[in-house]
Parts: structure tokens; sequence; C-alpha cells
């Protein structure tokens, strides 16, 4: 069976890679500890499969590395031109020479992706399935990207195969800290729970939910998922919380909601709060980084308007389609 | 709810504008040890919840290729293209990707999109190229980063208000287990995918809306320009 610890090794490996071409520049202006970032990072990604490895140590190494990027030590190389990382033997770059099969490599990845997880995932050998049950999309996108990888290799035939990973090093320290953010999150929802959050954010909507009107408790219960999806960056965390507190004993129990509808459109109002927090870095901080904006706030600012008027409309049909 | 001082923690680091990464972290220290944890339990938090949630960053392996593809002038040949398509400007073209990406979630193939598989290599330069035809010349540092903005917000807003129809997917099937389980229902994933599309259909038409405002915006700020131009001679 295919399973899916190959592809954090392989991105492992990209994350040290990124570390090692650091460690070798002598012109970056925080090579130490940049490449120390960056080597941890792809260290503790294999190192969490090696079974004799203790969860702490790793741990160690986790907040080792937040604290080296957190406090500025992690840092891109900029130069005029934008171009660190290219060896001044490539030629300079040509777009008429290939024409459109210039996007074949990056149009490759969703196309082998999707092949894959749909088509590979019924195959079967001796009763067994060939790919890891829940992870053919992952398995998909790492057979995606090594194919994608020779085709344009094969097609831009640089003189260096491994300018790949110069790039590969520029894109990723363009986006720098960021990358951690998301799983750090994580990370934190965890603690969270373990602290006992949920709980104390439960109990603090019962008491505001006014007894008398129906509108506001629905209203309550769909703020209360956008609100505490805010905090947490995910409407996930938000939901089995708001649901005990709110949307089952008031809700459902007292108020006869439908569940179906209640629940679907409940957790689609937490989504707006997804819509403007920082805490949902993978959708709203690292996308600003990938794409070298000088606001990193940027993205939230402009889904808002969209988040508030989706927000209101969920209202609506929360006040409507639970109780036809 | 002595465990809320935790949020308050992350909330006042965020307002303070301190390094994200940082107020993470700390705040995750913080309340663990206000849950009583031990500096090594801590430690083992950090490290299986770190390894447990690697599939998150697996997104980032398609830098190399992307990176490979951008240096023989990826992004040029997509503004070049979008040079020819006189009638798609920046906001029907999101306003397109915008729909490609929230049908495709919508039948279950999330991995059509992606700010670092689609948007940085494809759709941002065209979207770039789109709007200097419209404005008649390079937009300005801000006006970039605007369309930047837009262009990561349609992904993100295509993928979350698409991928809720899907039956199969993460959220629904969260909600009718978590239901199921604790109230003794036995709600269907189909029927909660159902009443997720009255959502996505607004989504798309309020988001839809606003790209087509940004079109106008983009249209006036043009005109202003020539005229100011034809002015100043």
């Amino acid at each position: 069976m295919i399973g899916v610890h190959w592809i954090y090794w392989l991105a492992g490996a990209f994350f040290a890679s990124t570390g090692a071409l650091i460690a070798f520049d002598a012109q970056h202006p925080r090579r130490a500890t940049s490449a120390a970032f960056w080597l941890l990072l792809g260290i503790c990604f294999i190192a969490a499969d090696v079974r004799t490895m203790p969860a702490w140590l790793i741990g160690i190494g986790v907040i080792a590395m937040a604290l080296l990027a957190g406090t500025g030590h992690v840092v891109a190389r900029r130069v005029a031109g934008g171009r660190p990382s290219a060896p001044a033997s490539e030629p300079r770059p040509d777009a008429r020479r290939e024409g459109n099969l210039v996007f074949a490599p990056a149009l490759t990845i969703p196309a082998v992706t999707i092949i894959i997880a749909t088509a590979a995932k019924g195959i079967t050998l001796h009763g067994q399935p060939v790919l890891a049950r829940g992870q053919e999309t992952l398995i998909g996108l790492g057979v995606a990207v090594i194919v994608a990888l020779g085709l344009a290799v094969g097609l831009f035939c640089p003189r260096r195969p491994q300018l790949a990973l110069c790039e590969g090093r520029r894109l990723l320290e363009s986006v720098g800290w960021a990358v951690l953010l998301p799983q750090m999150l994580t990370v934190l929802g965890g603690l969270f729970t373990q602290a006992g959050v949920g709980g104390a954010v439960g109990l603090l909507f019962q008491h505001v939910v006014p007894d008398q009107s129906r509108d506001a408790a629905v209203f309550v219960y769909a703020a209360g998922m956008a609100l505490f999806t805010l905090v947490m960056g995910n409407a996930f965390a938000a939901f089995p919380i708001m649901t005990a507190a709110v949307g089952w004993p008031i809700l459902v129990q007292r108020w006869g909601a439908h569940p179906a509808p209640l629940f679907a459109i409940g957790m689609l109002a937490g989504y707006c709060g997804t819509l403007c927090t920082p805490m949902a870095a993978n959708f709203n901080l690292v996308p600003p980084a990938l794409l070298d904006m000088r606001d990193r706030y940027g993205q939230i600012k402009v889904q808002v308007p969209t988040a508030l008027a989706l927000f209101a409309v969920n209202c609506l049909l929360l006040l409507s389609v639970p109780f036809a | 709810m002595l465990s809320l001082l935790g949020v308050a923690a992350v909330v006042i680091g965020f307002a303070l504008r301190m390094n994200p990464l940082l107020v993470v972290t700390a705040a995750g220290i913080f309340a663990a040890l206000l849950a009583g944890m031990s500096p090594l339990h801590i430690a083992d938090a950090f490290g299986t919840g770190f390894a447990s949630s690697r599939s998150i960053s697996i997104a980032f392996i398609v830098l190399p290729v992307v990176g490979l593809a951008e240096r023989f002038g990826l992004q040029q040949r997509a503004q070049d293209l979008i040079g020819r398509a006189r009638r798609l400007t920046a906001g029907r073209l999101l306003l397109l990707y915008l729909f490609v990406r929230q049908t495709a979630a919508a039948l279950g193939l999330t991995a059509i999109g992606g700010v670092a598989q689609m948007v940085r290599p494809v759709i941002y330069p065209m979207t770039e190229g789109a709007a200097w035809r419209t404005l008649g010349r390079a937009p300005c540092a801000e006006l970039k980063d605007r369309l930047k903005a837009h262009a990561a917000a349609v992904d993100t807003v295509g993928a979350f208000f698409g991928e809720d129809v899907f039956v199969a997917v993460g959220s629904v099937l969260l909600i009718t287990s978590y239901v199921n389980a604790n109230y003794h229902l036995h709600l269907d994933a189909l029927h909660v995918a159902l009443w997720a599309i009255p959502t996505a259909i607004a989504a798309f038409a309020i988001h839809g809306a606003r790209l087509l405002i940004l079109d106008r915006m983009l249209s006036g700020t043009g005109a202003r320009q020539s005229r100011d131009a034809g002015g100043t001679r």
C-alpha cells in the first residue's frame, strides 16, 4: 500500500535544501539563523516519522523555530532584481521559445492530482487498496509534483537541474515564517481544547441567550459561530461548542428548529468568521506572503465586506428556513 | 473561565501587531500552563501537534515547479495571453476564476486552484495584465497589492463556499457525525450539503458583484489619469 509519509519526507527534504542553500550563501543578511530555521523545519518534518524520536524533542525544535522566526531572525535575501538564487550561468528567460507550453508543468499538478485522487482511488491489489484511504489527494499531489518537475526540467532544459531548488528556495523564502504558522495554530487549537476553552465559551454564550425571543437566540447562535471562529481561526472548532451550548438545547429542543438546515447554515455563518481572521493563517496570511504583498492583512481587508454581507444572508436564512 | 485568558492573550497579541508566530506560540504555552500542564507535557503537545498537522504544509512542495516555470517566463506569458483577450477585464477574469473554483470545489475537486499552484503563476499575472490594459499603463504598487488581495480572496471564497456543497467533505461529515453521535439523530450528509446551496449562490452573487465594481474602479482610474494627462498638456 502506498502511504503518505514519503510526501512528508519530500517536503522535509525541500525545506532542508533551502536551509542548506542559505547556509552556503555568503551574502545572506541573516545567514546562520535563517539557515537554522529551514534546516530545523526539514529535520522536524522527517523526524516526526521516526518511531524512536520522542515527541517532546520535536516540540522543542518547533518552539525554537517559532522563537527564531518570531523575533525577526529569519528573513529572505533580497537583492536588486529580486533574483537572489539564480546561478549566473543560466541564460535569460525567453518566454517565446516554449509558447503556451510554459503553462504545462503548472497545469499538470492539478490534472495529475485529480486523476490519482479519483481514478486510482478504486484500484485494489490482493483486496487491499493501493493508496492509503483518506489520503488519496495528498498522495496525488506528491506524484503530481514529481511528474511536473520532470516535465519542467525536460521542457526548459535548465543548464543545471538544481535550478528548480534554487527557484523553490526563492519562493519559500518570500513566504518566510508564515510557512510554520498554520501548523502552529493547529497546536494552539489542541492546547485550547485541553485547557477547556470550548466549555468556557459555551457557558458564556448560554448566559447571553435571551429566554423569550426565538429570533434573538438564532442571532446569538450565528454570531457565536462567527465570533468564536474569528478567535479560533476554524469553524470546525466552533461548531461542536456552539451547537452544544445554543444550537441543540435552545434552537432545536425548545424552538423546534429543523436540524439539517440549522446546522448546515450555522456552519457557513462560522465560515464568514474564517474570512476575517488572521488565525486562519493558511487561508488569509500565507497567500499574501506567496504573492509578495506589502500588506500582510490586505487579503482579509478585501474579504471583510463579502463576509459581512454573507453573514447577513446566513442570518436571514437561519431565521426562516429551519422553522418553515 | 481561567482558560479564556489564553484567548485574551491571542487577541491582545494581534491587537498590538506583534509577530503572529510569536503570539500563537506564547498563547499556547500560556494556556497550557493555566491548564496545569508540565513543561515536558507542553513540549510533547507541540511535537505531536506539529507531526499530525503536517498535511497543511504539503502545498509548499509545488514551489520548485512554479519557481522553475516562472524563471522561464510563465508570468510573462500569462500577461501576453491576456493582452489578446480584449473583453476580459481584471474583474471579469476573476469572476470567471471564482466560477470555476467554486464549481470545481462543489464537485469535490478542490485540487483545482490554490494560491501557490494557480493564483501566483497564472491568475494574478493575467489579472495584472488585464488591469494594465484598462489603465493604459502599469498599475502602481498600491493597486498591485489590491489586485493581489482580490485574486487571493477569490480563491478562498470560491473554495469555502463551493466545497460545502460537496457531500464527502470535512465540514459536512463533521456536522453529521457530531450531531448523529451526540443527539441520536439520523441526519443525511446529502441533506446537509443541500442546505449549503443558497449560501453558495449568495456568495457568488455578492463577491461577483464586488469584482465588477473593481472593474468600474479600474476604468474610472484609467479615464481620470488620461484626462489629467490631457489637461497638463
